[in-house]
C-alpha cells in the first residue's frame, strides 16, 4: 500500500512540473527561447495566489488572478525586452536570467523569506481512506487538474484553428508567415500561456510544497530534468518527463533522503547519454 | 605606432599600475583588487568555453568551487598542508570538467546550458546537503593560506600571490589561444560542420577546451578558498555561475581581456552596491537585462564600434 502512496505522491508532484515544463516546452518548441524566468512566474504567481487567498479568501479567485497576472507579465517581457532577439539564443536566455534575478529579489522584498503555506480550499480538506492509509483529497484534485490541463492542451493543439497555426508555426515560423498566419501574435500568446501555466503550477503547489525564496531556482531546475528527459518543444515530451521525474523523485525522498537530487539526475545522465535531446525531442 | 605596440605600451602600463597599487591605496581597497583579480581569472577560464569555442556554461561555478572544497576538505577535515591541497584542488576541478564534459558536449545551444546548469546544481545539492562532511550551510571555516617560504597572512603579501598565480594563468590562456589549438577552437565556433569537413576532431577540441576551463576556474576557485580563508555554498550556487557570464559578456566575449574588466567592474559594483543595499541580485538582474539590450556584445563590442566609427570619418 504504501507503494501505492508513493506513487500518487509521485504522480501529483509530477502534474506539477507537467503544468511547467509544458509551458517551457511550448515557449521553446515556437520561439527557441530557454525561459529561465519560468522559475519566476511560478513563484511570483503562487505568492500573487496567496496574497488574494489572504484578502479574499477564495482559492478560484486566487488561481484565478495569479495567472491572469502573470500572463500580462509573460507577455510584456515577450513582447519588449525578447521579440527584439528573435532567434538569438544567448542574449534571450541572458535577458529571461535577468528577470529571473530581479523577480528573485523583489520577491523576497515583498513576501519575506520565511516559506508560506496556502490553505487547502475548503472542498479539498479531509482524505480519502485507503486500507490503513489516507490519503488527502488535495493531491488527488492535483492529479486530476493535471490531467485536465494535459487534455485541454492537446485538445488545443491538434483540434484548433488556432493550435494548427501554433504547430505550423514550431515546424517552420517563416513559411507560416508567408501563409498569412500572425506569427508575432502567436508569440505573445504562446509565451503568455506559458508564463500562465507556471502561475497555475505556483498556486497549486502552494498548499503542498509551500512558497519560499529559492523556490524558484529549485522548480527551475527540476523542469529542466523534465525536459531534458522528455525533450523540449513536445508535450508529450514534457508529460512523460514529469510522470518520470515527479515518481523517481518521491521514491528517491523515500530511500535515500540525503542524496535526493542524485535520483533524479542519474537517470537523466543516461537518458543524456543515449538520447542528447530527450525521448520525444526534435532537434 | 602600430596597434601591436601601443597594446603592448597598454598591458606595461596595467601590470605596472597593478604592481605599485598596495602603495596607492588603502588595504581595504587592495582586498577588494584581490577579488578583482580572481574572478578576472574566474571570468577568463570561462571565456575559454563561452567565447572562444562557443560553448555558453551556465554552471561553470561548479568547478571553481569544488577547487575552494577541495582545499577547504583537505585542510580541515584532513590536516593536509594548505601548499599541498594546491594541485589537488586544480586537479579535482580538471576532473569534474573531465566527468561533466561529456554529458554536456552531448548537447549544444540551450540543452547545453540546462545540462550544464543542471550538473552544477547538483555538485551545490552535495554541498549544501551533505551536513557531516561540508558543514552545509554554515560553510567551512579554518582555510589556512599556504607558506612558501614567507607569509601570505597580510593582505598585501596575499595580493601579490594572488597577482603572479593570476598573471601566470593568464599569459598560459594567452598562449593558448594564440596557439593552433586556439584557432581551430575560433574556426569550431564559427562552424562545427566546416572544420569537420577539414578533418579536425570537433569532439576532442570542444572537450579539452571544456577540462581547460574548469582547470583555470578552479585557479580562481582554489585563490578564492585561500583569500577568504572560508568555503561555502554559495561558491558552488549558479548565482555565481551567473555572476561569470554577464562578466564574460559585460566585458566582451572572445577576447582575455573583455571579460577580466568586466570581472573587475562587476565587483567593484557588488562592493559598492552591497554597501548602499541588501538588493544586490535585483542590481545584478537589471545589469543583465541592461547590458544585453544595450551592449550585447560588451564593453569591447563597444569600443570596436567607436574606433571603426572613427576610422571611417
Amino acid at each position: 500500500m504504501t507503494w501505492v502512496i508513493h506513487i500518487l505522491n509521485g504522480v501529483a508532484f509530477g502534474m506539477l512540473l507537467f503544468l511547467l515544463a509544458a509551458g517551457l516546452s511550448l515557449i521553446y518548441g515556437l520561439m527557441k527561447i530557454l525561459n529561465l524566468t519560468h522559475g519566476s512566474f511560478y513563484l511570483v504567481g503562487g505568492y500573487i495566489g496567496l496574497t488574494v487567498m489572504q484578502l479574499t479568501g477564495s482559492f478560484m479567485l486566487a488561481l484565478g488572478i495569479a495567472v491572469v497576472a502573470i500572463a500580462l507579465l509573460g507577455a510584456v517581457i515577450e513582447r519588449f525586452f525578447l521579440r527584439r532577439f528573435h532567434l538569438d539564443e544567448l542574449p534571450q536566455t541572458l535577458v529571461t536570467f535577468g528577470f529571473l534575478f530581479i523577480f528573485s529579489d523583489l520577491s523576497l522584498w515583498i513576501w519575506g523569506g520565511d516559506p508560506l503555506m496556502l490553505n487547502v480550499p475548503h472542498i479539498f480538506q479531509g482524505s480519502v481512506p485507503m486500507g490503513y492509509y489516507s490519503y488527502p483529497y488535495y493531491r488527488l484534485f492535483l492529479i486530476v487538474m493535471g490531467v485536465a490541463v494535459a487534455g485541454a492542451l492537446w485538445w488545443f493543439q491538434e483540434k484548433t484553428r488556432l493550435g494548427t497555426m501554433l504547430r505550423a508555426g514550431v515546424d517552420d515560423a517563416e513559411i507560416a508567415r508567408a501563409l498569412g498566419i500572425n506569427v508575432s501574435l502567436l508569440f505573445t500568446l504562446v509565451f503568455a500561456v506559458g508564463a500562465a501555466l507556471a502561475a497555475l503550477a505556483g498556486v497549486l503547489a502552494g498548499p503542498v510544497l509551500s512558497l519560499y525564496p529559492g523556490a524558484d531556482f529549485e522548480v527551475l531546475i527540476f523542469a529542466f530534468v523534465v525536459v531534458i528527459v522528455g525533450g523540449l518543444g513536445s508535450l508529450r515530451g514534457a508529460l512523460a518527463g514529469a510522470l518520470f521525474v515527479g515518481i523517481i523523485d518521491d521514491f528517491g525522498k523515500a530511500f535515500f533522503p540525503q542524496f535526493a537530487l542524485f535520483t533524479v539526475f542519474v537517470p537523466m545522465a543516461v537518458i543524456l547519454v543515449i538520447r542528447p535531446t530527450g525521448l520525444f525531442g526534435r532537434r | 605606432m602600430t596597434a601591436r605596440a601601443w597594446s603592448l605600451v597598454g598591458a606595461v602600463a596595467v601590470l605596472a599600475l597593478l604592481i605599485a597599487l598596495p602603495e596607492m591605496v588603502r588595504p581595504y581597497y587592495v582586498g577588494l583588487a584581490t577579488r578583482m583579480l580572481i574572478f578576472a581569472l574566474f571570468a577568463m577560464s570561462l571565456d575559454l568555453l563561452l567565447g572562444y569555442t562557443g560553448l555558453a556554461s551556465l554552471g561553470h561555478a561548479a568547478y571553481f568551487g569544488i577547487a575552494s572544497y577541495t582545499i577547504a576538505l583537505l585542510v580541515v577535515r584532513a590536516g593536509v598542508d594548505s601548499g599541498v591541497a594546491f594541485p589537488a584542488a586544480l586537479v579535482a576541478a580538471a576532473a569534474l570538467g573531465a566527468l561533466f564534459a561529456p554529458l554536456a558536449l552531448r548537447a549544444r545551444g540551450s540543452y547545453f546550458l540546462m545540462i550544464t546548469f543542471a550538473l552544477a546544481q547538483v555538485v551545490w545539492s552535495v554541498a549544501f546537503g551533505w551536513r557531516t562532511l561540508t558543514n552545509g550551510d554554515d560553510g567551512m571555516p579554518g582555510v589556512t593560506r599556504p607558506y612558501f617560504g614567507w607569509s601570505l597572512n597580510n593582505t598585501i603579501s596575499f595580493y601579490y600571490f594572488a597577482l603572479a598565480v593570476v598573471g601566470v594563468a593568464a599569459l598560459l590562456m594567452l598562449a593558448i589561444v594564440r596557439s593552433p589549438f586556439g584557432r581551430a577552437l575560433r574556426g569550431i565556433r564559427e562552424s562545427e560542420s566546416r572544420m569537420q569537413a577539414l578533418g579536425y576532431d570537433v569532439w576532442r577540441h570542444q572537450y579539452a577546451a571544456f577540462v581547460l576551463s574548469a582547470f583555470f576556474a578552479g585557479i580562481a576557485g582554489a585563490l578564492y578558498a585561500y583569500f577568504n580563508r572560508f568555503v561555502g555554498p554559495e561558491y558552488l550556487y549558479v548565482v555565481q555561475s551567473a555572476e561569470a557570464l554577464i562578466m564574460v559578456i559585460l566585458g566582451g566575449a572572445g577576447t582575455l581581456i573583455g571579460p577580466a574588466i568586466g570581472a573587475a567592474l562587476i565587483v567593484f559594483l557588488e562592493d559598492f552596491i552591497s554597501s548602499l543595499t541588501e538588493h544586490w541580485v535585483l542590481v545584478l538582474g537589471i545589469i543583465y537585462v541592461l547590458v544585453t539590450v544595450l551592449a550585447p556584445r560588451g564593453l569591447i563590442g563597444l569600443y570596436v564600434d567607436f574606433c571603426q566609427r572613427r576610422s571611417i570619418k
